[in-house]
């Protein structure tokens, strides 16, 4: 035993000889989604050197727990997810064969960003009959550019926690972020103002947030219950249904396969629209303030205009 | 961990009026879990109909002593599969305790897992203790309901009674680089076949192993490692259908390469996505079988594809063989001799899911392993319920 153990620590120690870590200098920050990552880079600037474990053109729900991402949590000095159980296929697992403890939930390195806002559709019955349902609500809050806000301040504090020689730094890169933030805000409210009432359907419940934001009515799903892909027979109810509400608009995120959209928007005869979701999701919304200046130029061209905002 | 600073002085955060739309004020929520400290509960419920052309009961793989999980590839006609309850928490900041509790169509409980780990402990180590499937190979570590088939491929049904299984501990470590790379050690009871008997006073097997793995691209990514097992068996019986017992008394060394690679699109599986995988096992036996000195070096693989096509519906394909040896003098038409036969089989399934909890799957395997072909079908189902347990790579 002793003799095989041996082996093994000397086998180790050649290695880590030969793969010295990398960027040991700035904090490291592994973000479970890309809305977290550009917060990050907003708030951190050059101290922090920051990590994505999704694409925008991934489903944040559908993650596999690959190599690649146990590698960059080993090294993460700082964890941001959503949080609201939206990882909970992939992150409890990647956490546990990390070996990571400062990131550990409970630990400073660990921030969920759902614990600080106040989450929408918390749903009374809890049954996977409901499909995919979320216990603690509503996790896909980037999309009111408010819960950015938000987590933006949480964040900042989060990052000088666990860096507290930067502290000056992440305070005033945070309070220059607040002030645009703000006047963005303004704008986007002006901008979207004729969107104010309009009925509009989604693929799936991604967009609770936006809606409440800009008073767009949600009106129905294309997915029958959540992560439930939708069949015929459902699609030829939604025909009926949804002209009746007054729908003048199908919505899907960019990581979601269109053709339910489109079908569905083309029997009804409304424009359908891609919206980029997340920072990535389409070539405007490079970073958080592109991703809310495409989503609300994209849905007065759809929804105001009347022609469609497809890429 | 440093204390936060109290000198932070947090940025002007927006201030009312808010542009439109309801206030959302920043709040702390509580987070999910902190309501109940309940383990999540995890069930497993698993069914089949199954259809052989010839008797399970006299199954067996030509040249191989199997032990009691490999030796019967299923029953006849309608049964349940093994069900299984999982509980699971963190114990403290510390430690993570796991168990899981198998049940077998005969009403036998057994435990099929129940570890404690280490959560945080310094420079990517974590410590395991308790039993639990050892971290050799690709397949070993994941869990029945997990597989892609509805059997378990040949060379570990032939080689580890489907999955080494055992009380021990194991320490791992995880490189700090960007590419995957982790090295890890246990050291086993003894009980588990191919060991056998809790030989060297109860430290009976040992392992070694390593693995490295990342992305290729945005869409494809892959893992690959190298194990050792060495196993100790000390009176080892296993048994074959119509014959006296085997004993093995001796030393018996298993190497495993193991290789997955998986692909989809844009790294989005919702839609389509595909999975090759393939592992090749070498085994050297040193000891005496049933009292006669044995020398055996025996060779396995299987490779295998599975691919979504569609939401719900997944196909798969799996060839698995391996190689025993021919025995001449007294060990000649014992269980070791493989009587020129190679053992081998073919297999296709199609799967249809009803959510990433609900899976139904109908396999046809043609089975050489007797020498005459076996033509076994299979219709599945496997379910979970509770909580959403997260699956490894």
């Amino acid at each position: 035993m002793t003799h095989a153990l041996t082996r093994l620590a000397g086998l180790g120690l050649c290695i880590a000889v030969l793969f010295r870590p990398v960027g040991a200098e700035a904090l490291e920050v592994f973000a479970c989604e890309p809305e977290w990552a550009a917060l990050a880079t907003e708030l951190g600037g050059d101290k922090v050197q920051v990590f994505s474990a999704t694409t925008a053109r991934q489903d944040p729900h559908q993650i596999q727990a690959r190599p690649a991402l146990i590698a960059r949590l080993r090294s993460a000095d700082l964890v941001v997810c959503t949080g609201a159980e939206l990882e909970i296929g992939w992150m409890p697992v990647l956490l546990r064969q990390a070996a990571n403890g400062r990131v550990q939930p409970g630990t400073p390195g660990y921030l969920e960003a759902a614990q600080y806002v106040r989450l929408l559709e918390k749903p009374t019955r809890l049954d996977r009959a409901e499909g995919d349902i979320h216990p603690a609500g509503n996790p896909h809050i980037q999309t009111d550019p408010r819960n950015i806000a938000a987590v933006a301040t949480v964040l900042a504090r989060r990052l000088a926690e666990v860096d507290p020689a930067d502290n000056a730094v992440f305070a005033a890169r945070n309070q220059s972020f607040a002030g645009r933030w703000n006047a963005a805000m303004q704008r986007w409210a002006q901008q979207a103002a004729p969107l104010r009432g309009i009925p509009i359907a989604t693929y799936h419940k991604g967009w609770a947030y936006l809606a409440g934001w800009l008073g767009l009515r949600e009106a129905g799903t294309i997915e029958p219950k959540p992560g439930i892909p939708p069949g015929s027979q459902y699609l030829a109810q939604l025909e009926t249904e949804l002209p009746a509400k007054g729908v003048r608009g199908v919505i899907y995120a960019a990581y979601e396969d269109s053709r339910a959209s489109e079908f569905v928007a083309e029997r009804i005869h409304v424009p359908v629209i891609m919206l980029p979701y997340t920072v990535g999701g389409t070539e405007r919304a490079r970073d958080l303030f592109g991703l809310f200046d495409d989503t609300i130029d994209r849905l007065n061209r759809g929804l105001a205009g009347g022609v469609s905002a497809k890429r | 961990m440093p204390a936060a600073s109290p000198a932070f002085t947090i940025g002007t955060p927006p201030r009312e009026p808010w542009p439109i739309g309801p206030v959302t004020p920043p709040v702390a929520n509580a987070a999910a879990s902190a309501g109940s400290f309940n383990p999540a509960i995890g069930v497993i419920l698993q069914g089949k109909a199954s259809a052989f052309s010839q008797n399970p009961n006299t199954y067996r793989v030509l040249g191989f002593p199997l032990a009691d999980e490999a030796r019967i590839p299923g029953r006849r006609g309608l049964s349940i599969d093994e069900s299984e309850l999982n509980l699971q928490a963190n114990v403290d900041p510390y430690l993570f305790g796991n168990l899981t509790l198998s049940i077998d169509p005969d009403n036998h409980l057994s435990i099929e897992e129940a570890f404690i780990q280490t959560t945080s402990l310094p420079w990517g180590m974590t410590l395991r203790g308790g039993r639990f499937f050892s971290g050799i190979g690709y397949l070993n570590e994941q869990h029945s309901h997990t597989w892609d088939f509805a059997d378990q491929a040949l060379p570990y049904r032939v080689f580890l009674n489907n999955q080494y299984d055992d009380d021990g501990v194991q320490l791992r470590w995880l490189a700090p680089t960007r590419q995957f790379l982790e090295f890890g050690g246990e050291l086993f009871r003894g009980d588990a076949f191919p060991a056998g008997g809790a030989a060297r006073v109860g430290f009976g097997t040992h392992s070694l192993f390593a693995h490295t793995g990342g992305d290729i691209d945005d869409s494809s990514s892959y893992r690959t490692g190298l194990s050792w097992l060495r196993t100790k068996a000390s009176d080892r019986t296993t048994s074959v259908p119509g014959g006296p017992d085997d004993v093995f008394n001796g030393n018996s060394d298993t190497l495993i390469w193991d290789a997955v690679y998986k692909w989809a699109p844009d790294g989005n599986p919702v839609e389509t996505n595909f999975k090759l995988q393939g592992e090749f096992f070498a085994r050297r036996d040193d000891g005496q079988f049933n009292s006669l000195p044995y020398s055996g070096w025996q060779t396995g693989f299987y490779a295998q594809a599975i691919y979504q096509f569609m939401p719900r519906w997944r196909v798969g394909a799996r060839y698995d063989q391996v190689n025993g040896n021919r025995q001449t003098g007294l060990l000649a038409l014992s269980t070791v001799d493989n009587r020129g036969i190679t053992p081998r089989r073919a297999s296709a399934m199609l799967e249809y899911n009803t959510s990433e909890f609900g899976r139904f799957r109908l396999q046809y395997n043609r089975d050489w392993s007797r020498g005459t072909p076996d033509n076994q079908a299979i219709l599945q189902y496997i379910i979970s319920i509770g909580a959403h347990g997260a699956h490894i790579f």
